[in-house]
């Protein structure tokens, strides 16, 4: 049996703003295994960026209040502890890498300096020297070409994808246990996105870290989750494997997101089934279900009563009326049924 | 993890109809329509040490405008008292003319306050016009603009104005223009600075794909926008013009007599500083007044500006 | 045959210095047909969004020639003549942050155009205007007197796409309209420039970087690598039977929402080529281009 790295339970955030309180994560529940990774779907505004922010406390406070609910990192809460406590954790055992790479590195300290700054702040090897060869390894294993010349670059003498590798490599420079990625991939090319992925599928195959990755690309989804939480207005609405998500989606939020990529083999004449409409304002979240304003196939109830999560098998569960025993049996929308479909008949045809 | 609850409550079976979305709901934007300077307006009155530079420059102007009109006194009347202390009927006493010095300061006030803010506008359309046509044309001609806009300032100002004021005859205008005629500088290059980083933004150059020239550019999209720095910069041009007037008159190059700005009443007042003090601590006192109020303005609005503060 | 309503032919754009120049577009010719959807895709600093700023005149052009409905566009030289190009060729931006003023309400910013030129100048037929624009991209009237950062990022795209039709405009150029856009709302954005191009028989140059966007929308497909056009053809045919390697590269990079497929994808690397002396646009399949030497193109059929 796998061990638990991190349960969420019950999270709850809220920011004080100017026009209101703002309850950016609404009871937010979820677990991270040894070595595997979850992926975080959502649209901006689902609260996905709060929850990791808030998974190393980052959340300043004010304006954000932790209003409810526990972080257990290998079992102990954190969120009870002070600063001075998370600075340990952070690096140390929590690491993230943030969206842009041009701004997550100080571009006035030589990329060498900014990985072995965070070897000798933790504390994990007793000289300079040595800091300087495990940084020297970490560029090396994050596939940055003539690591001993490079050390002493600026972030501005690399390029995107560059700076990317060495802001993961200064995420791994203390060997966190878990790793959190906010969009890490999104202002890259598609080329070195798959290249970075693949990293980092490289670098958990090689040290058992677990990932939490922040997205709202559902191909990057299928391509690096084992599991997927997908937010919509604060609130995790479904939960389970990729393949749960992908091949059986029980929310019609996630049908949605899942009608609304365009497919390589998709036919151009019909047009995307785009959600229509925005995301609701968490000053004052709707009654009921977040979504059902926006929900083609909302029932009555969505409009009074927030929903529970239903269990659709031990791995998947989805927090929609639809799922109730007593709910009408609504079918998968034709386009993500067909494409599903389609899937199904390629794998079989290569024989999987 | 949340399971299946076998204790949920019973729902009737009508709550299970699809209805469907409330579509024309969806693109609803919040209720608060939040204008940007309402929300400027906002955070200034935060800020207590410039709300009370607005309360003292509110004081000093509509003072300015009413006490000459209400004086018992004119500004140049003898009123047979010679160099007396403040008193109930003098209450900044009387100067070595018999002349009230009340109605005098406030006579002054209007003058200063009238040099002062006249020559920061005329820098205000100088530099703002010299700074978005410099930073929108590039180039040579941005070149050649700044670079005159460098001379001016490298040669001696008091230099260029004591030159101007040889010319001229001494006088109200010619102070105006000699305080205006580098003033305009500081303002240029900060709303050429505003201008350079404006005219790259996407909304610019999609006025200029729907045709813009250069004027409607600068009229709608980049003054507008440097509106911020212009006010700031403003805010604190009118206190430099002010001190600058009374420096100058107080070196005898500015107002005739009897017409009595507050540098030139300073200037008569330091004469008589150990027999009449009075005569000079009044109109130093409101010179401080007036420069401290106008700069704490000019902070609070700069701090309410600041778009990072925003959000 | 439809007409071509553009005809870019040799295109150079050259900046930086003329002993050290920074080739951002070296040498690409194009068509674009009436009506049609002609996608640029390309990677960051291929020069397909200066490609796009330079055929809307927003760059002067180092060498070649851009022909706009059969006339050069350096002939749009009069005030006159240059107001009438902008009528008939427009733009939408990237950034919905950036790309709107943020002191000005909604209606202001599409009103702009109207301003400019001199159109609908009484109150009740400007608003009028305002308001069936703002309906055509899915907004409400009421929404004429709000500011533009009040509104989401797709909401803002879509005020950006009115201010775009305002002047009616036969052609537009959206330089990565979606980029930066969250998926879901990618495709009401997609969906909405769809209907627009059916309602009033636009022709769209839709130039980005996501493939498979691209597809869906374009009708045909030209991929840009280094200031080059190395590959252009129907959208399918691109797709199907892509022949550069660049092109079958960045075809192989994009994840699929298919985890079973994910798994086992494996990505084709390309390793960068200068492009030869030799090589020229080669019709390799029909309608389908290439650019590359005889030799190049035959190894890389063979490999297919």
């Amino acid at each position: 049996m796998k061990k638990k790295v991190l349960e969420v339970k019950n999270l709850r955030i809220n920011f004080k703003t100017y026009a209101g309180v703002v309850q950016a994560v609404r009871g937010v529940n979820f677990e991270l295994y040894e070595g595997e990774t979850l992926a975080i779907v959502g649209e901006s505004g689902s609260g996905k960026s709060v929850t990791s922010n808030a998974l190393m406390k980052l959340i300043p406070q004010p304006p954000g209040i932790y209003a409810d609910g526990q972080i257990l990192f290998n079992g102990k809460d954190i969120i009870p502890l002070s600063e001075k406590e998370m600075m340990r954790v952070r690096g140390n055992d929590i690491a993230m890498i943030f969206q842009d790479p041009m701004t997550a590195l100080n571009p006035t300290m030589r990329i060498g300096l900014q990985i072995t700054e965070v070897i000798l702040k933790h504390k994990k090897v007793s000289t300079r020297d040595e800091a300087k060869q495990r940084a020297i390894q970490l560029l090396d294993q994050v596939g940055i070409p003539y690591p001993e010349k490079r050390f002493r670059a600026y972030p501005h003498e690399l390029s995107g994808g560059m700076r990317q590798r060495v802001v993961i490599a200064i995420a791994l420079a203390a060997d966190p246990k878990l790793l959190i990625a906010d969009e890490p991939t999104t202002a890259l090319d598609v080329t070195i996105q798959a290249q970075i992925l693949e990293l980092m599928k490289e670098i958990q195959k090689k040290s058992n870290t677990s990932i939490i990755f922040i997205t709202h690309d559902l191909g990057v989804v299928a391509n690096i989750a084992d599991r997927v939480a997908v937010m919509y207005a604060g609130q995790i609405v479904e939960y389970g494997t990729v393949n749960d998500i992908f091949y059986n989606p029980k929310h019609p939020y996630t049908w949605g997101l899942l009608g609304s990529m365009p497919d390589l083999d998709n036919d151009a004449d019909e047009l995307l089934r785009a959600i229509p409409g925005s995301p609701p304002n968490l000053i004052s979240p709707p009654k009921g279900d977040a979504f059902a304003s926006r929900n083609e196939f909302a029932l009555a109830i969505d409009f009074e009563k927030e929903p529970p999560m239903f269990k659709v098998s031990d791995t998947h569960y989805a927090k929609t009326w639809l799922l109730h025993p007593d709910a009408p049996k609504i079918p998968l929308p034709e386009s993500v049924a067909r494409r599903i479909e389609g899937y199904q008949k390629e794998a079989n045809n290569n024989g999987q | 993890m949340a399971q299946n609850d076998p204790n949920l409550e019973k729902i009737s079976p009508d709550m299970f109809k699809v209805v469907g979305g409330r579509f024309n709901e969806t693109e609803q934007l919040s209720q608060k329509q939040v204008s940007f300077w309402k929300e400027v307006f906002y955070r200034f009155s935060q800020n207590k040490l410039a709300l009370i530079g607005l309360v003292i420059l509110f004081i000093i102007m509509g003072m300015a405008i009413v006490v000459p009109f209400v004086s018992q006194y004119s500004y140049d009347q003898n009123v047979g008292l010679y160099n007396t202390a403040p008193s109930a009927a003098h209450w900044f006493g009387t100067d070595d003319l018999a002349r009230d010095m009340f109605v005098r300061v406030w006579e002054g006030a209007r003058i200063s306050l009238f040099i002062g803010l006249t020559a920061a506008a005329i820098d205000l359309v100088i530099g703002v016009l010299w700074g978005c046509i410099a930073g929108l044309s590039g180039g040579r001609v941005d070149n050649i603009m700044m670079r005159i806009a460098d001379v001016l300032t490298a040669v001696p100002y008091l230099l260029v104005v004591i030159i101007l004021l040889v010319v001229m005859e001494q006088g109200l205008i010619p102070l105006i223009i000699a305080l205006s005629i580098t003033g305009w500088v500081g303002m240029a290059r900060i709303v050429r600075s505003e201008v350079l980083s404006i005219k790259n933004q996407e909304y610019v150059l999609a006025s200029r794909t729907l045709g813009a020239n250069k004027w409607h550019l600068i009229k709608r999209h980049l003054i507008p926008n440097a509106m911020g720095a212009i006010i700031v910069t403003m805010t604190l041009t009118i206190p430099s013009a002010i001190f600058t007037e009374s420096f100058l008159s107080y070196l005898g190059l500015g107002v005739q007599a009897p017409m009595a700005s507050w540098g030139t009443m300073a200037s008569e007042g330091f004469k008589a500083l150990t027999s009449a003090p009075w005569r000079l601590i009044f109109p130093a006192v409101f010179i401080s007044l007036t420069i401290f109020a106008f700069n704490a303005v000019g902070d609070g609005l700069r701090d309410a500006l600041d778009p990072k503060l925003r959000k | 045959m439809a007409n071509k309503i553009l005809e870019v032919k040799g295109l150079k754009q050259h900046f930086g210095t003329k002993k050290a120049p920074i080739k951002a577009i070296d040498g690409i010719s194009f068509e674009v047909y009436e009506g049609e959807t002609l996608g640029l895709v390309g990677e960051s600093g291929c020069g397909k969004s200066t490609t796009g700023r330079s055929i809307i005149r927003l760059y002067d052009i180092t060498e070649g020639e851009i022909l706009f409905k059969g006339k050069n566009i350096n002939e749009y030289k009069s005030r006159k003549d240059a107001l009438q190009f902008n009528r008939e060729m427009q733009m939408i931006f990237q950034d919905p942050y950036a790309s709107l003023n943020p002191r000005m309400t909604a209606g202001e910013i599409i009103a702009e155009a109207f301003d400019i030129h001199g159109l609908y100048k009484k109150k009740a037929e400007r608003r009028e205007k305002i308001g069936s624009l703002l309906e055509a991209v899915g907004l409400n009237r009421e929404h004429a007197n709000r500011y533009a950062h009040e509104f989401s990022g797709g909401q803002r795209q879509r005020i950006g796409i009115a201010r775009a039709l305002s002047l009616d405009p036969s052609f537009i150029i959206a330089d990565e309209p979606i980029s930066a856009l969250d998926v879901s709302i990618q495709a009401q954005v997609v969906n909405l420039l769809k209907q627009l191009q059916k309602e009033r028989g636009l022709t769209y140059l839709f130039i980005a970087h996501d493939l498979s966007m691209v597809k869906y929308i374009s009708d045909r497909i030209a991929v840009m690598y280094r200031g080059r056009i190395v590959e252009l053809g129907d959208a399918d045919e691109i797709y199907n039977h892509p022949i550069h390697p660049y092109t079958k590269s960045l075809l192989s990079a994009v994840p699929q929402p298919n985890p079973e497929f994910e798994r086992t994808r494996v990505r084709i690397p390309y390793k960068h080529e200068e492009v030869p002396a030799g090589a020229k646009v080669i019709e390799a399949r029909p309608k389908h281009f290439v650019l590359a030497t005889d030799e190049q193109l035959k190894s890389w059929l063979k490999n297919d």
